[in-house]
C-alpha cells in the first residue's frame, strides 16, 4: 500500500513536471520582447513543480512508515483488556504483541488464539486498512497540494532554474551528510549497548579481567553460570596474530615495492602490479579457506615434525595467511610512497656515484619514511579490524599465550560468534560483542588518525 | 632543488668516503683518492655485490609473493574443479502403481523405487546378496527418491511404466569416480576398505554399473541453478546469487546517486570551512573502519532500532551501501578533478549556472571514470562476508522460488562460510567451486571496470 502511494506520487510529479515544462514552453512562444520573456528554461519549471509534487508528500510517506509501527503497537495495547496487561512486563508486552502481528500475517502458530488475541488480531488488520487508505489519500492530497502551490508561482519572470539548483544544493548537502551520520550511528549505537552492557559487568573486569568465558548460563543453578568477560586475553590473541601477519607482511611488501619501483623494468612492473592488484581483491573469506584447506594443515605437520604441540587452528596460520592477505596492500602503500619521491634525489645521488642499492638505503627510504609508516599503520588497523580469516582459521577460546603453536582467538572472532543467530539484546554476551567492538573502533580510528598525522606532519613538500 | 634535498644527496657521498677512507691506503699522497687502487676496487666490487644482493632480495620477495598466489589459486583449482562435474547414474525405474500411490504421490514408497532400480541393473547372483540388498542405496543420493518423485508427478502418466531416470549419485561414489578418495585406507600395515563407501560389495555393484556405461560425469549445472541442501551432491549456489544480486542492488541504488551526489557536492559546492574539512575526515576514517564494525551498526541501528527485517537483502544492501559510499566518493572525487578547468570555464563563460556547468558539462565527462570506481566498490561489496553474518544473511535456502528484498537470503561469500564449516568432504569441493565461481564474478567485474577506463578515458 505504501508502495503504491510511493508510485502514485512518483507519477503525479511525473504529469505535473510534463504539464509545467508545457505550459512554460507556451509562455515562451508568447513572449514579444524583453519584457515578458522566461527567467528559466522549461525544464526548470517543470522541475520545480515537479519537486513541490514529490518531495513533500514523500517525505510525509517516509514520516507515516517510521510512526506507523510503533502508534499501532501503542493503540493495540491500550485497546486489550486491563486485566491481561496489567501484569506484563516489557518482555511479555513484547511477545503477545508478536503473537498478534504473526496471527495477523496468517502465519499459523500452535494452539488456538485467546479470545481476546483473536479480536485484536481483526482489530489490528482493521487499523491497518483504515492506516494505509488514510496514508494513500493523505500522500495524494499533499502531493496535489504542493502542485497546486508550484503552479501558482509559475510567470515568465518567475526564477525557476535558482529554486531548483536551490533544491539540489540541499539535496547533496544531504547526501554529503551521510557520511557523518553513518559515523554519529556507529559511534551512538555501539556506546548505547556497550553502556548497558557496563551496567551488567563492571568496567574494571572488562579492562582488566584475565579470564574471557563469556558464556551465560540457561539455568541458574549451571556450574560456571556467571561467565568471566575480562578483554586481555582476547586482545592478547589480536595482537600476536597481527604481529605474525605484520612481521611477515612488511619486509615482504615493502622489499617487493623497493623492486618494483627501483629495478624491475617496466614490462615486468606491468606483469607484476596487476598480479598483486588480482590479490588485493580476493575477498577475506576466501583467504580463510584457503587457511583452513592448505595452510593450517601444512603449519600442523610442520610443527608436528618439529616436536612442538600444534593446534589445528594455530596462531601462525591464521597469522601467515593474514599477512599474505596484506602483502599487496602494504606494498602498493610502499610503492606510491616510493614513487613520490621526486627524481631530482634520486638522479643526485646516483650521479654522485652511489649505487642503486645506497640510493635506496641512504636517500630514498628516509625520504619515503613517513609514507611508508603511515601505510604499515593502514595494515595495523586492518590486520586488528580483519574478521573472516581469524573467524575461519583461529580458535574460539580464549588462552593468554605468546606460542604461535597454540590457538588463539581474536576480538572480531568473538564479535562474530557471539552475534551468530542471537538477537536478543538483554544479556551480556551479546552485548560485550557491542563492549569489544567499541573498543577495536577506538583502537582502528587512533591507527588510522595517526596514520593520517603522519601523513600530513611529516610529507616533504618537493618543489 | 631544495637545502634539504642536496644535503641527503651529500651525506650519502660522505657516508660512502668515510668507508672507504678508513681502510686506508685509498687516499694517495697530495690527498687525492686514487681510484684504481686494490683497495678501492675491492670496495667499488663490494658495493656492487651489496647492490645485487638488494636487486636479488627485492626479486625474492615478489617472487615469494607470486608463489603464495600460484599455491593460493592452485589449491582452489585443485580442490574446486572436480565440483564442476557431477556423476549421475542412469537407472530404470518400474514405476508400479502399488509403489507409486498415484492417488497422493507424496505417500509413495519412492526409496523402494530407487533401491529395486539399483537391483534390477545388477547380475542375478548380486540381487541376490542380502547384505548388498541391505546397503544399496549408499551409491545414490538421498535427494534421488525425491528428484524421482518430483519428476513422476509432474508426468503423472508414466505411472505403470519402466522409465530410464538420471539420478544423483551420492557424495562419497561421486567423489570415488572422481577419484577424489580411495577404495582402501592404508594405514601402516592395516588395509581396510573406506567406510564412507559401505563395503565392498557395494563398491563391486558401482563397478558393474560403470561397465554398463549407466555412470556419467557431466558437467555440473546443478552448481549454478540448485538451492543449498544438506546434501553435498544437491547442493548449489542459485540461492545465494540469486541473494547476492538483490543485496548488490539495494547496494547500488542507494550507494550510487548518494555517493556521486556528495562527492559533487564536495568537489564543486562545498564552502572552505571546518564542516567541510569534518565530513572529509569523517569519509576518510569511514573508508578504514573495520568492516564487522559496520555489521554490529546494522544488527543495533537498522534491525534494533529501525526494525528492518533480519537476515533480509534489504539490510544487507543498507549496510554494505555505508560501505560502499566512501569507495564511490573518493573515485568521483578523483574523476571531478581530472576534468580540465578550460572545460568549465568554456561553460561558465557562455553563460551557463555553476549547477549547470557542473551536471551538463563536468559530470558527464568523469562519468567513465565514476561508474569505474562504482563497479570496483561493488565488487568489495560482493565479497564482503563479515557484516553479512552478523545481520544473519546466511539463512538456509533450500527453496528459490520465494526470495524477495524483505525474505531471508543468503550471499556467495556467506553460503561459503557455511560450506566450509559443514562437515562433509563433498562440501570441501562445492566451497572450492563456489570460491572460483565468485572469484569469477569479480574478475569479470574489474575487467569490466578496466575496459570502461581504457575506452572511454580521454588525455585532456
Amino acid at each position: 500500500m505504501i508502495l503504491l502511494a510511493t508510485l502514485l506520487v512518483l507519477a503525479v510529479a511525473a504529469v505535473g513536471w510534463w504539464l509545467a515544462r508545457k505550459r512554460a514552453r507556451e509562455i515562451e512562444l508568447r513572449s514579444s520582447g524583453h519584457h515578458d520573456r522566461l527567467h528559466s528554461r522549461p525544464v526548470y519549471h517543470g522541475l520545480y513543480v515537479a519537486i513541490w509534487t514529490g518531495v513533500p508528500a514523500l517525505l510525509l510517506l517516509l514520516l507515516w512508515v517510521a510512526i506507523q509501527g510503533p502508534l499501532l503497537d501503542a493503540l493495540l495495547l491500550a485497546s486489550l483488556p486491563q486485566d491481561v496487561v496489567q501484569g506484563l512486563d516489557e518482555n511479555a508486552r513484547a511477545v503477545l504483541l508478536n503473537e498478534i502481528k504473526t496471527r495477523a500475517a496468517g502465519n499459523p502458530l500452535p494452539g488456538e488464539p485467546a479470545p481476546y488475541v483473536a479480536e485484536a488480531v481483526r482489530r489490528l488488520l482493521r487499523w491497518r486498512a483504515i492506516a494505509n487508505m488514510a496514508a494513500l489519500a493523505l500522500s495524494l492530497a499533499v502531493a496535489l497540494a504542493g502542485m497546486a502551490f508550484a503552479w501558482r508561482r509559475l510567470s515568465p519572470t518567475f526564477r525557476a532554474r535558482r529554486a531548483v539548483e536551490r533544491a539540489f544544493t540541499w539535496l547533496m548537502l544531504v547526501c554529503a551528510s551521510i557520511a557523518i551520520l553513518t559515523t554519529v550511528g556507529i559511534v551512538l549505537s555501539l556506546i548505547f549497548e556497550t553502556m548497558r552492557f557496563f551496567t551488567m559487568v563492571p568496567l574494571t573486569e572488562f579492562v582488566f579481567g584475565l579470564r574471557w568465558e563469556p558464556q551465560i548460563a540457561i539455568r541458574p543453578d549451571q556450574v560456571a553460570s556467571s561467565g568471566a568477560f575480562g578483554m586481555i586475553p582476547v586482545f592478547a590473541g589480536t595482537l600476536l596474530i597481527s604481529a605474525i601477519a605484520l612481521g611477515f607482511a612488511v619486509p615482504v611488501g615493502l622489499l617487493s615495492a623497493i623492486y618494483l619501483v627501483e629495478y624491475a623494468s617496466s614490462r615486468f612492473r606491468a606483469f607484476a602490479k596487476p598480479l598483486l592488484e588480482f590479490l588485493a581483491g580476493i575477498p577475506t573469506v576466501v583467504y580463510g579457506f584457503f587457511a583452513i584447506l592448505t595452510v593450517a594443515p601444512a603449519i600442523k605437520h610442520f610443527g608436528d615434525a618439529l616436536g612442538i604441540p600444534t593446534a589445528p587452528n594455530s596462531a601462525l596460520a591464521a597469522g601467515l595467511v593474514m599477512g599474505i592477505m596484506l602483502i599487496p596492500f602494504i606494498s602498493s602503500l610502499s610503492d606510491d610512497a616510493l614513487a613520490a619521491v621526486p627524481n631530482a634525489l634520486r638522479e643526485g645521488s646516483i650521479g654522485l656515484g652511489a649505487t642503486r642499492a645506497e640510493t635506496i638505503r641512504y636517500v630514498l627510504l628516509p625520504a619515503a619514511l613517513p609514507g611508508i609508516m603511515a601505510g604499515v599503520l593502514l595494515a595495523a588497523s586492518r590486520a586488528i579490524g580483519e574478521t573472516m580469516i581469524v573467524v575461519m582459521a583461529a580458535g574460539i577460546i580464549a588462552t593468554l599465550t605468546l606460542n604461535p603453536f597454540e590457538a588463539v582467538t581474536t576480538v572480531t572472532v568473538q564479535i562474530v560468534t557471539l552475534l551468530i543467530g542471537d538477537t536478543e539484546f538483554d544479556n551480556p554476551k551479546t552485548l560485550a560483542a557491542f563492549a569489544l567492538g567499541f573498543v577495536l573502533f577506538l583502537i582502528t580510528l587512533a591507527l588510522n588518525m595517526l596514520s593520517m598525522h603522519i601523513v600530513r606532519k611529516y610529507r616533504e613538500q618537493y618543489d | 632543488m631544495t637545502d634539504r634535498t642536496h644535503n641527503r644527496a651529500h651525506e650519502a657521498r660522505d657516508r660512502a668516503e668515510k668507508q672507504g677512507a678508513s681502510e686506508g691506503g685509498a687516499a694517495g699522497p697530495n690527498g687525492r683518492i686514487d681510484w684504481h687502487s686494490p683497495q678501492m676496487l675491492a670496495r667499488l666490487r663490494r658495493r656492487h655485490a651489496a647492490n645485487r644482493r638488494m636487486k636479488f632480495i627485492g626479486l625474492a620477495a615478489i617472487v615469494l609473493a607470486a608463489g603464495l598466489l600460484s599455491i593460493l589459486v592452485g589449491s582452489l583449482l585443485k580442490s574446486g574443479l572436480p565440483a564442476f562435474r557431477q556423476t549421475f547414474i542412469t537407472l530404470e525405474f518400474d514405476l508400479k502403481p502399488e509403489l507409486v500411490k498415484p492417488q497422493n504421490m507424496r505417500r509413495g514408497n519412492w526409496r523402494k523405487i530407487v533401491k529395486e532400480g539399483l537391483l534390477r541393473a545388477l547380475p542375478e547372483d548380486m540381487r541376490k546378496n542380502r547384505k548388498l540388498r541391505r546397503k544399496v542405496l549408499k551409491i545414490v543420493s538421498r535427494s534421488a527418491p525425491y528428484a524421482l518423485r518430483d519428476h513422476v508427478m509432474e508426468n503423472p502418466h508414466l505411472v505403470g511404466r519402466i522409465i530410464p531416470f538420471d539420478v544423483l549419485a551420492s557424495d562419497p561414489y561421486d567423489q570415488f569416480n572422481k577419484g577424489l578418495i580411495p577404495e582402501y585406507i592404508v594405514r601402516g600395515e592395516r588395509k581396510r576398505p573406506n567406510p564412507k563407501l559401505g563395503g565392498p560389495e557395494v563398491v563391486r555393484a558401482f563397478r558393474v554399473l560403470k561397465e554398463q556405461k549407466r555412470v556419467h560425469l557431466p558437467f555440473n549445472w546443478g552448481l549454478f541453478f540448485n538451492a543449498d541442501s544438506r546434501l553435498p551432491e544437491a547442493a548449489g549456489l542459485a540461492g545465494a546469487i540469486v541473494g547476492s544480486f538483490l543485496t548488490l542492488l539495494v547496494t547500488f541504488l542507494i550507494s550510487f546517486p548518494t555517493g556521486i551526489l556528495a562527492a559533487i557536492y564536495l568537489e564543486e559546492f562545498a564552502p572552505k570551512n571546518r564542516f567541510t574539512d569534518f565530513v572529509e575526515i569523517n569519509i576518510n576514517n569511514l573508508a578504514a573502519v573495520p568492516s564487522v564494525v559496520f555489521g554490529l551498526l546494522g544488527l543495533s541501528l537498522f534491525i534494533g532500532f529501525f526494525g528492518v527485517p533480519r537476515s533480509t537483502p534489504l539490510v544487507g544492501g543498507m549496510v554494505l551501501s555505508l560501505m560502499t559510499l566512501p569507495t564511490i566518493i573518493i573515485a568521483t572525487r578523483a574523476a571531478l578533478k581530472a576534468v580540465p578547468p578550460s572545460l568549465r570555464e568554456a561553460a561558465l563563460g557562455v553563460g551557463a549556472s555553476h549547477h549547470q556547468m557542473v551536471f551538463h558539462h563536468v559530470l558527464p565527462v568523469a562519468m567513465p571514470g565514476i561508474l569505474t570506481g562504482a563497479i570496483i566498490g561493488m565488487a568489495q561489496a560482493l565479497g564482503e562476508t563479515a557484516p553479512l553474518l552478523l545481520v544473519g544473511m546466511n539463512a538456509f535456502i533450500p527453496d528459490i522460488s520465494n526470495m524477495g528484498l524483505t525474505e531471508p537470503a543468503t550471499a556467495l561469500p556467506t553460503q561459503i562460510y557455511s560450506w566450509a564449516d559443514s562437515p562433509e568432504r563433498g562440501f570441501v569441493s562445492r566451497t572450492a567451486a563456489a570460491i572460483l565461481v565468485l572469484l569469477g564474478f569479480l574478475l569479470a567485474m574489474n575487467a569490466l571496470a578496466i575496459w570502461l577506463r581504457q575506452r572511454y578515458s580521454t588525455k585532456w
